[in-house]
Formats: structure tokens, C-alpha cells, sequence
């Protein structure tokens, strides 16, 4: 199968349909169980108490974060290397969820930090390139938006992007390398190569729903975007027209 | 080499330039990116001696000392191998308890007593349920009993 004929946007355009809705009904089923769970069925933490269930939202927002920004990056070196249009809209489409889940991570941890710690905000390593990452995407949208011809704005984008990615690992080892007020990581992958966790099987599995509604939530969310985008540049071709004609009989 | 492939190639040192650049300002500005100093390093005079600065720990258990006046607290803060002790007048957040992280901001007083003026609880990355908490802290406590 060749997997460079789903880079047409005429065929993209359809599958990308069919595909957003499955991952919109899995996103709204996984976010209820994953909701349920983490109010009602994760149990009450030792030295937090119910304060810590912010978690449940904070850790997959920000996993998110930095995992978007990676596939966002990926996406615009594959514009760059094989000059598909298609790589640069998906590029483009990804960057608003990513900022809303930058956002999203800033904003929970602030409202943790000020209990737990005594602190909305410090001026620490993990939440300092956090903040940056959040600059990042503002700033790929504002660039994007700033350049009329698409196929510039997509190059300078893909640029920054490509820059601003070494930002991924400083913001994923930053508690590691420095003495940061953030806690370090409860789950990380072992020496053996296992996965080690350092909270009960019922957060873990909480939080890797959660995890996974978010997933199905931005693939959802992208492609439906991306649709966007394809019919606003492709409007005067004709797969197009003929598809407008097709649909207002 | 296609044109495709010399692209590749570009994106790829390009990643690689970045990386290493990030790397050598990261290591170079490393003191300043630490959030907080140890207590090893503060006895070391590794810490600055005339302008604030954070220092992050462990409160030392039996440490924690309240003056008469109700707000004045001093404690102990260990990194299990040299000891600062701190003086701070105001409210502690929750989770501030003895053995438990802590990361406070202020100066070194000459007689070598860091006086806080802002005092963070430090949380570690474990999560789990009080049952288990209690169970585990028995289980401590019987395996020094015996």
C-alpha cells in the first residue's frame, strides 16, 4: 500500500472525516470514565488529600503539551523534506491544542502550587520552559498568521518549530537536571526497561485514560482543522466544486 | 544525492547544531538554573553570601522549634549530610511537616542562621492512599521493633 496517496488532499478529505468522528466518540466515552474515576473511584491521597486529583487533568495536559509539540515539529520536517501541502496544515491545525493544553498545565499547577506549596508561581526550571513552550506555539500561530502566502508562512513556521523542539527534552529532564521546586516524574521507565511507578494501580490507570480521552480529543480536533484548511486552500479546484455539487443535491 | 535526501540532511544538522548550542548555554548558565541550594553546598560557602538566594531540603525531624510569639519558627533543614538552620516568621503551607521537603528563600546571617522571608513545601513524586501510608509506616516501625 502506498501511504504517499493519503498525502492528496482529495483523498485525505474524506478519511480525515470518517476518522475524526470515531476519535470524537472515543474521546467523550474515555473523558467519562476517565472523570468518574478520578473524582469518584481513585482513592484519597495520604498527604494531599483530595487536593491531588487536580493530577488527573495537570499530568496528561501536560504530556500533551510537549508530545504535540514533537509531532507538530515532525509534521513540519516532513513538509520540508517531501514538499507535501498536507504536512504543513497539520502542522498548523495541531498548534491551537497545544497551546490550549500548554495553558491548560500552567493554569492547574498554578492552582495546585498555591496550596501545596504556598506558591502559584516560582521561577523554577520545569515551570520556567513550560511558560517557553507556551510562547512557542503563541508565537508559530502568530507567525503563521502574520505571512499571507502559505507556502512562505509554512516554511518560516516549520523553521521555528524545528528550533523550538530542543525545548521538549529541557522541559522532560529540567527536574532531573536541576534542583527544581517541581516534583520529579512518578512514572519513568526503569533500568531494566520496565516502567516504575510511584503511585497506586488505580491512579496510574485514572490518569492513563485520562491520557488517552486527551489523544482521541486532539486527533479529533486536528483533522477536523486540517478539513478546514484543506477546503479553504483547495476551494477553486475541482474535486472540490464537485463535491459542493454533490452535496446540494 | 536527490534533492530530497540534501534537505533531510539540512533539517538534520540543523537539529543536531541546535542541540549542541542548547547544550553548552544550558551548562554554562547550570548554577543559575538551579532552583535552590543544598545545605552541602551552603556549608561549603557555595552559596552567595550577600544577596538572597534558595535553599532546599529536608526539615529535620524533632527540629521544628515555634516562639512564644506563635509565627516565629525555627527548623533544622538536612540533606542528610550537613545541617542549615532557618528562622522564619509567618505562615507555613500545608505540607510543610519534619521530614518532609522544603525550599526557603532568604539570606545567611552572619553567625551562619538563614533567615527566610518565604517558606515553599517541597512535594516528592510518591501518590498513594492513606490505608497504605499507615500500613507501610506499621510495617517501618515493627521491622525496627524487632
Amino acid at each position: 500500500m502506498n501511504l504517499f496517496k493519503y498525502s492528496a488532499p482529495s483523498i485525505f478529505y474524506p478519511l480525515a472525516g470518517r476518522l475524526a468522528t470515531g476519535f470524537a466518540v472515543a474521546a467523550v466515552l474515555l473523558l467519562v470514565i476517565g472523570l468518574y474515576m478520578s473524582f469518584f473511584v481513585a482513592p484519597t491521597d495520604y498527604k494531599q488529600g483530595e487536593g491531588y486529583r487536580i493530577m488527573f487533568i495537570h499530568v496528561p495536559a501536560a504530556w500533551m503539551s510537549m508530545l504535540i509539540y514533537v509531532v507538530m515539529a515532525g509534521w513540519a520536517a516532513a513538509g520540508m523534506i517531501w514538499r507535501t501541502r498536507l504536512s504543513s496544515m497539520m502542522a498548523s491545525a495541531l498548534a491551537p491544542t497545544g497551546a490550549m493544553f500548554t495553558f491548560i498545565t500552567l493554569w492547574t499547577g498554578a492552582l495546585w502550587g498555591k496550596p501545596m506549596w504556598g506558591a502559584w508561581w516560582v521561577w523554577d526550571a520545569r515551570l520556567t520552559s513550560e511558560l517557553i513552550l507556551l510562547f512557542l506555539y503563541i508565537g508559530y500561530m502568530a507567525l503563521e498568521s502574520a505571512i499571507d502566502d502559505p507556502r512562505r508562512a509554512a516554511r518560516a513556521c516549520g523553521l521555528l518549530a524545528l528550533v523550538g523542539v530542543i525545548n521538549v527534552p529541557i522541559i522532560y529532564y529540567s527536574v532531573q537536571w536541576w534542583n527544581t521546586l517541581h516534583q520529579g516524574a512518578s512514572i519513568k521507565m526503569s533500568e531494566s526497561g520496565g516502567i516504575e511507578t510511584s503511585m497506586t494501580d488505580i491512579m496510574l490507570w485514572t490518569l492513563l485514560i485520562m491520557t488517552f480521552a486527551c489523544w482521541c480529543y486532539t486527533i479529533a480536533v486536528t483533522l477536523t482543522r486540517v478539513r478546514n484548511t484543506i477546503l479553504e486552500r483547495e476551494s477553486k479546484t475541482v474535486w472540490v466544486k464537485e463535491m459542493v455539487q454533490r452535496e446540494e443535491k | 544525492m536527490k534533492a530530497r535526501h540534501k534537505r533531510m540532511m539540512f533539517i538534520v544538522l540543523g537539529l543536531v547544531s541546535v542541540t549542541a548550542i542548547a547544550a553548552l548555554v544550558l551548562n554554562a548558565l547550570q548554577s543559575n538554573i538551579n532552583h535552590f541550594f543544598s545545605p552541602t553546598e551552603v556549608v561549603a560557602n557555595e552559596a552567595p553570601k550577600d544577596r538572597t538566594f534558595r535553599l532546599g531540603g529536608l526539615v529535620e525531624t524533632g527540629s521544628v522549634k515555634r516562639e512564644d510569639d506563635g509565627l516565629t519558627v525555627h527548623f533544622n533543614v538536612t540533606d542528610n549530610a550537613e545541617v542549615v538552620t532557618v528562622k522564619y516568621t509567618g505562615i507555613l503551607p500545608d505540607l510543610f511537616s519534619e521530614g518532609e521537603g522544603v525550599v526557603a528563600q532568604g539570606k545567611l546571617s552572619p553567625r551562619g542562621v538563614f533567615e527566610a522571608e518565604e517558606v515553599l513545601a517541597k512535594h516528592d513524586e510518591t501518590y498513594m492512599p492513606p490505608e497504605v501510608a499507615d500500613a507501610l509506616a506499621k510495617a517501618a516501625a515493627q521491622g525496627t521493633a524487632q
